[in-house]
């Protein structure tokens, strides 16, 4: 098999490379992470050499989908979306508590803030977006996954990026702009794994046996598009030395500021709402065994949606140094962004016309509901804290932070969830979930935590802006910054307990996953649930003539 | 998933053409999502108000870049912000509102978009090097109310920037104008900075307005502490707005 020695070959030439990189390196944190990647390449290539055969057998069974990359998806989502929230309690309990910064360097709210962030994001809804994508192009194109061994090395090599970016954060590593924190060596690897996921999805979608390229594949696809788009820009930067962790960013000052922005917001419009409306294009319609509500919506509301989202980023820079031409269009485009991020909430609720009654009956189309709402409301609440009177009193402030939690627990986290439902037992070929009355648990418990968290952050957010700028009779400025430390601390306290909610839910979710997996059902009074029909889950046999292209 | 009612083909374009065909898909959406950041984006390389120099502002001394790095190290970026609007309010907590030009040579911003400490942008010389050392190893001994974390360990840590001198290259190569000179005594300027009594006046003639002193109170080696202190207490001083003052009243 000269194929597999080649690969296995070339993993070794590369782990030499970076044990190299590691020897030379100018700084510990470099080392540490040569000595990771050096890791990585091992395993890798002892693990081509092991599974050489078992893979090609797979390889050539095109009459199944392609589903291991899915269910390792599954698990990795599970385990970095508890991981995630388990930070984002950690840190809120240290605004609350500044004793649990606990003395060390490597534990300080400010390092440990980014790693919630990214182990949110880019871990547990990365890995939620990853794992879908791989299901529904299948799906939906009829097809097994093209170039099976790269969608392998998409998912190993994202998981190998997440915990590059994790350590880096902990060992103090940073480029300094928020949610493209990792340093330039990680950025060129994550540039690596996106440019294989775009080859894997774009040729799974041309070898469809399907005429058509289903709604979510274009959702899928403008997400994976601008993202590679946004993190080639907003990441140039220049490497002091080639073995060491610290870059400069290309851009500086105001320039600097709108690429971020410019990024930052369309990291929520791409990543957080192209791919995540991708999977509610498949995942609701299939629960709810109902067709998309609207073709024609969804063709004028994908293109109004990725055409409008580019231009908000400014509202992130309201009354700075930017000028105020930049401030006006993007506050503009913001409130024109409400019409189409409707449209897809409208689809999306809409769909389950005619099929109302599942909310009552069936858990997972009653989450799936919850996070249309969710996504309804942030794309409402955010147009309007793009208004720039409202931006001023709003900035700075911990209302961002609960707008941010609405879209980010509501939408992006019980959709995940509701998907991650959806899949466990078809891809692990079990009867049912292990218990369709956890799941009742877990929507309680997730809609409690986050009720006690945005509506605390509100409280927050409003109070630190008005007493900002509180003038008393005598002209002066009433509170100092201190004073508007304290007076939010009892909101803090919500949050976190919020966030204990939150968190237990998702907890009672990984049990669920965890028991399917297991093969385990529990005794209990039956649920409606949608049927499975495993013989129908199948690509379609190779035509004789090619589909249109 | 039927979603596609079968309409008639129309003539001439119909959205199934797209629908049918991933690389154009493909690249009409990367056409569309382009439009909007090269509008809003490329002007700020050109138009006057982004562009333009305020007298005063300069690049960084070596110390104070180190303290920089130091300060997006430590992610004192998520709590503080550098970027004071033109409030009335803000400009009386915080000082004159930030210009564009005074961040114009740093690699990256650190505008910060989250209050939760208050803004730094013109803290320099408000406080002691004293009060600051205490505050960072301490923050609760000097404002009860601060839910600040501790950063006692900066001061025992001796400073390890690694080469100015790289440091240096590589952000003139993205654009801050360091002089020859500025590079080659870059790793012996990061020194002197910090040291107390040292004749700094060849600093202070490069880099106008350096502070030259022992920051952190301990004459035995120079630490992070040094760094950090000395990159808080030159933020903001750069510009004179006492001169300008008059011209410019906040909204
Ligand atoms: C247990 C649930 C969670 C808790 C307790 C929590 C807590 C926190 C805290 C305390 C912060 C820092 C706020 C500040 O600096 O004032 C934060 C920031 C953030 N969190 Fe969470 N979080 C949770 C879940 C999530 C999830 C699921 C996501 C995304 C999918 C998320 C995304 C973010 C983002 C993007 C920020 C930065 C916000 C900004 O910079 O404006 N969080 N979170
Ligand atoms: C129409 C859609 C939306 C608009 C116009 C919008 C607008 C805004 C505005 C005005 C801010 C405050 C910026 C500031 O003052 O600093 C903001 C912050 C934020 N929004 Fe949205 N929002 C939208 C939807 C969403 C959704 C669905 C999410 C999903 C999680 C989201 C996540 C965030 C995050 C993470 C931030 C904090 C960024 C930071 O400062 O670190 N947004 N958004």
């Amino acid at each position: 098999m000269p194929a597999t020695l080649a690969k296995s070959g070339g993993l070794f030439l590369a782990m030499v490379v970076a044990l190299v990189a590691m020897a030379q390196a100018q700084d510990s944190a470099f080392a540490i992470h040569m000595g990771i990647m050096a890791l990585a390449a091992l395993i890798a290539a002892v693990a081509v050499m092991a599974t050489s055969s078992t893979t090609r057998r797979l390889g050539h069974d095109e009459s199944h989908y392609d589903d291991a990359p899915v269910r390792w998806g599954v698990i990795a989502t599970t385990f970095w979306g508890v991981v995630g929230l388990l930070a984002g309690l950690f840190i809120a309990l240290q605004l609350a508590y500044p004793v649990l910064n606990l003395g060390l360097e490597y534990t300080t709210f400010g390092r440990l803030r980014p790693l919630h962030t990214s182990a949110v994001i880019f871990a547990f809804g990365g890995n939620a977006l990853l794992c879908t994508s791989f299901f529904v192009v299948q799906r939906s194109c009829r097809a097994r996954l093209a170039f099976p061994g790269l969608a392998r090395f998409v998912f190993w090599g994202y998981q190998l990026f997440i915990v590059l970016a994790a350590t880096g954060y902990v060992l103090g590593v940073t480029e300094g702009k928020e949610y493209a924190e990792p340093e330039w060596y990680v950025d060129l690897w994550l540039t690596v794994v996106w440019v294989a996921y775009l080859i894997v999805f774009g040729g799974t979608v041309l070898k469809r046996r399907e005429p058509h390229i289903y709604v979510a594949n274009w959702f899928y696809l403008a997400f994976i598009i601008t993202v590679a788009m946004l993190h080639l820009v907003n990441n140039l930067s220049l490497p002091v030395s080639l073995v060491g962790a610290k870059s400069y960013s290309a851009f500086a000052g105001v320039q600097d500021a709108l690429t971020q922005w410019w990024y930052g917001h369309n990291a929520v419009g791409f990543f957080l709402t192209a791919g995540f409306l991708a999977m509610m294009y498949y995942f609701v319609p299939k629960q709810a065994e109902r067709p998309v509500y609207s073709y024609r919506l969804s063709i004028i509301h994908f293109w109004s949606l990725i055409f409008l989202y580019i231009w908000a980023g400014p509202h992130h820079l309201h009354y700075t140094a930017l000028p105020d031409w930049a401030q006006s269009l993007g506050m503009v485009f913001s409130i024109m962004l409400w019409m189409p991020s409707w449209g897809g909430m409208i689809n999306g609720l809409m769909t389950l016309n005619g099929a109302w009654d599942k909310i009552r009956t069936d858990p997972i189309i009653r989450m799936m509901v919850l996070a249309l709402a969710f996504y309804g409301m942030s794309t409402f609440e955010g147009p309007m804290m793009s208004i720039k009177s409202v931006n001023s009193l709003s900035h700075y402030t911990d209302w961002t932070i609960g707008h941010v939690h609405s879209g980010a627990l509501g939408w992006n986290g019980m959709i995940t969830f509701a998907c991650m439902y959806y899949l466990a037992p078809r891809l692990w070929n079990r009867q049912r979930l292990y218990s369709l009355r956890l799941i009742n648990w877990h929507f309680w418990l997730a809609t409690g935590g986050i009720v006690f968290y945005t509506a605390s952050m509100w409280v927050a957010g409003i109070t630190q802006g008005l007493m900002w700028r509180e003038y008393g009779a005598d002209g002066y400025l009433v509170n100092s910054f201190a004073e508007t430390v304290a007076a939010i601390h009892p909101m803090f306290l919500l949050r976190a307990f919020g966030g204990l909610l939150y968190l237990s839910g998702a907890l009672v979710f990984a049990w669920n996953i965890a028991m399917t997996i297991a093969g385990r059902i529990r005794a209990e009074a039956p649920m409606t649930e949608t049927p499975y029909d495993a013989r129908a889950d199948r690509p379609l046999p190779a035509p004789a003539l090619q589909p249109a292209e | 998933m039927a979603s596609h009612p079968e309409t008639p083909r129309k003539a001439g374009f119909s959205h199934r053409t797209l629908e049918r065909n991933i690389t154009l898909l493909g690249l009409l959406s990367l056409v569309t999502v382009a439009i909007g950041g090269i509008v809003e984006i490329a002007p700020l390389f050109w138009v006057d108000s982004t562009i333009e120099k305020v007298e005063g502002v300069r690049p960084y001394t070596p110390l104070e870049l180190a303290g920089r790095n130091i300060y997006m190290r430590e992610g004192c970026y998520v709590c503080h912000s550098q970027m004071v609007r033109p409030f009335k309010d803000e400009v009386e907590r915080y000082g004159h509102y930030s210009l564009a030009a005074e961040s114009m040579y740093d690699h990256p911003f650190q505008w910060g978009s989250k209050r939760t400490g208050p803004d730094l942008a013109r803290v320099g010389g408000r406080y002691s090097d004293e009060w600051h050392r205490e505050h960072l190893k301490d923050p609760r001994s000097v404002v009860p109310e601060s839910i600040m974390p501790p950063y006692a360990f900066l001061a025992e840590k001796p400073l390890k920037a690694g080469d100015m001198a790289a440091h240096f290259k590589a952000l003139r190569a993205v654009g801050v104008p360091y002089s020859d000179k500025d590079i080659a005594s870059a790793n012996a300027d990061l020194t002197l900075q910090a040291t107390q009594d040292a004749d700094a006046s060849d600093l202070q003639a490069r880099f106008p307005k350096a502070q030259a002193r022992d920051f952190d109170g301990n004459p035995q080696m120079v630490s992070e502490m040094d760094a950090l202190i000395a990159y808080l207490q030159m933020l903001g001083t750069l510009v004179d707005f006492k001169a300008a003052e008059a011209q410019e009243q906040p909204k």
